[in-house]
């Protein structure tokens, strides 16, 4: 029989390679980045004898990192409200209002969540392309419009804010819309922190739609463009891809060490 | 509730419906109408029936994708629950190190494909990368990690593992949580040691959990395509030639934007079986 402390002590072993296991790619990406190419090819998987930003520097000079930066921020965000104002009315709708066909439009917003990007975007870039949008912010924003996900979550929410709270709004005068865009959200404030991160990182980090929506520099998202490091001049030069990875990965892990409590609770409410 | 006016909630709902229908039930019904033909983009499409399936089908593409899916999500399912659990147990307590674990397991999550394509591309390089170095330095052979047919499917599958345990831990971690303490002191008192608990209180009671993760990680590891567009083109040998991949490969290299509708169509009923899966494994999740 193992006693519960010797159970501890296992458990802890466990946790220390796990956090070993994930933490050393990271670590692995940082040490490239400070390498030179001498070093690389040399003594690939050493350790680097000083600390060169000579990469970093690189990157910057083949990519326009600033705007694949804001491109990508702007996307994202762009996303994430269009998905929260469309959002918003529909959930309250879904929730809080009586009427006929109520489950069979919930049941339609549910059975978009089966289609994900990967299957529309045959008819979805021959659609855009006759609309002459590919390549443009539109044709990266608009196919996402509607993230039923989020959509479920608010809907979830608001099961639990008080009809009274609305009728009283009502009583006051309040349109439906002042309801919607006013009075709910600060209600439901939570949920839609938990919504947009989850939105916002997932679009951020997207690589398929821009990758098929877009010929040219003029609307590439960052991991596009860093992805494209590897493919430029002659031999994969990894210390430069590994700079343009942490570049890439920073803001992420940033953004996660700042609101994993929310990410989590997002997660948390099942439908990922 | 009442609403105000009778056409109040469908005013409310018509952004999201008239969303759904451009984005979601147009292109669906769009991809089986077009996989009735053969298309290139460039020319006018020409009725065909249903040639591009028995296309798909004798050329043997479909069943090889299916087959190269299915291998790599086995093994990400296995590895969801069984590294998932295990880490979740072991992480489920009070403590730094508990707490470290934790925040490193599930941060592969919030990082983009693209960020773990590239890093593993370096780390498992047939030559430089320190996998392999590290083989060599300990006197084992190196290993063909993405250029091997047999192999490359495994490496893909190990970085897929490594990106999505996390968020399977965390599922893991709050059907811990909501598991009532009481019963497993009361196990404990009846004379039950850990593993015992963990048998007959835990494991039971993580059940609609567990297939809620499943489910989850097979509908996920079925939308794969950046690793594989990152590391591998598909290759060696077609060897880790995806389902969303091939769909890739016939229109955006082959321009034949009626085959790769089919293959849409396949997928989609795939996945549809697949969710309806999961819906059942989320009601049986629910908390009654």
């Amino acid at each position: 029989m193992i006693g519960e402390r010797r159970l501890g002590n296992i458990a802890l072993g466990l946790a220390l390679l796990a956090a070993l296991a994930w933490l050393f790619p990271y670590a692995w990406m940082l040490v490239t980045s400070f390498k030179t190419p001498q070093e690389l090819v040399r003594a690939p998987a050493s350790l680097p004898t000083s600390l060169r930003l000579d990469a970093y520097v690189e990157v910057f000079r083949a990519l326009p990192v600033a705007r694949y930066l804001a491109l990508t921020t702007v996307m994202a965000l762009s996303i994430a409200a269009l998905q929260i104002a469309i959002a918003l009315p529909a959930a309250y709708a879904l929730a809080k209002l009586d009427f006929k066909a109520r489950g069979l439009a919930f049941a339609l917003l549910m059975s978009a969540l089966l289609i994900p990007a990967e299957l529309r975007f045959v008819p979805t870039f021959t659609l855009l392309s006759s609309l002459g949008l590919v390549n443009t912010l539109p044709a990266l924003v608009l196919p996402f419009a509607v993230s039923a996900f989020g959509t479920f979550l608010l809907r979830q929410a608001l099961l639990s804010v008080p009809d009274s709270l609305i009728e009283a709004a009502r009583l006051d005068g309040a349109s439906e819309l002042q309801i919607v865009y006013r009075l709910l959200p600060p209600i439901l404030a939570p949920a839609l922190v938990a919504f947009f991160l989850v939105s916002f990182v997932h679009h951020w980090n997207d690589y398929f739609w821009p990758l098929v929506m877009t010929v040219d520099d003029s609307v590439r998202t960052l991991p596009l463009g860093i992805a494209l490091l590897r493919e430029q001049g002659a031999g994969v030069r990894w210390h430069i891809v590994m700079a343009g990875n942490v570049l890439l990965s920073v803001p992420a892990l940033v953004l996660f060490g700042f609101t994993q409590k929310h990410l989590l609770r997002g997660l948390g409410s099942g439908v990922g | 509730m009442r609403p105000a006016r009778r056409a109040e909630p469908w005013l409310l709902l018509t952004p999201m419906l008239l969303m759904l229908g451009v984005f979601f039930v147009y292109p669906l019904l769009s991809a089986l109408h077009i996989s009735f033909f053969e298309w290139d983009l460039l020319t006018p499409p020409r009725f065909v029936g249903l040639h591009n399936y028995a296309a798909i089908w004798r050329s043997g593409e479909l069943l090889a994708s299916l087959g190269t899916t299915l291998l790599i999500s086995g093994l990400v399912v296995a590895a969801s629950l069984g590294l998932g659990l295990v880490l979740a147990l072991a992480v489920h307590r009070p403590g730094r190190i508990a707490a470290l674990a934790r925040g490193a397991v599930f941060s592969a999550y919030v990082v983009s494909w693209v960020s773990v394509g590239l890093l593993f591309l370096w780390i498992f390089d047939a030559d430089a990368g320190v996998v392999n170095r590290a083989l060599v330095a300990l006197g084992a052979s190196p290993v063909k990690w993405l250029t091997s047919t047999s192999v490359a499917p495994v490496t893909i599958a190990l970085i897929v593992i490594w990106k999505v345990t996390g968020y399977a831990m965390v599922v893991f971690l709050s059907g811990l949580s909501a598991l009532p303490p009481e019963l497993g002191e009361a196990a404990a008192l009846d004379g039950a040691g850990p593993f015992g608990r963990l048998r007959h209180v835990t494991l039971p009671l993580l059940r609609p959990t567990a297939a809620f993760v499943a489910t989850t990680s097979l509908i996920a590891s079925f939308q794969l395509f950046d690793v594989v567009r990152l590391l591998t083109q598909g290759g060696p040998v077609r060897s880790t030639t995806v389902l969303v991949y091939a769909i890739y490969e016939q229109l955006f290299r082959d321009l034949r934007v009626g085959r790769a509708s089919a293959l849409v169509v396949v997928f989609f009923v795939l996945l549809a079986g697949l969710t309806w899966l999961k819906l059942k494994a989320f009601r049986a999740a629910e908390p009654t």
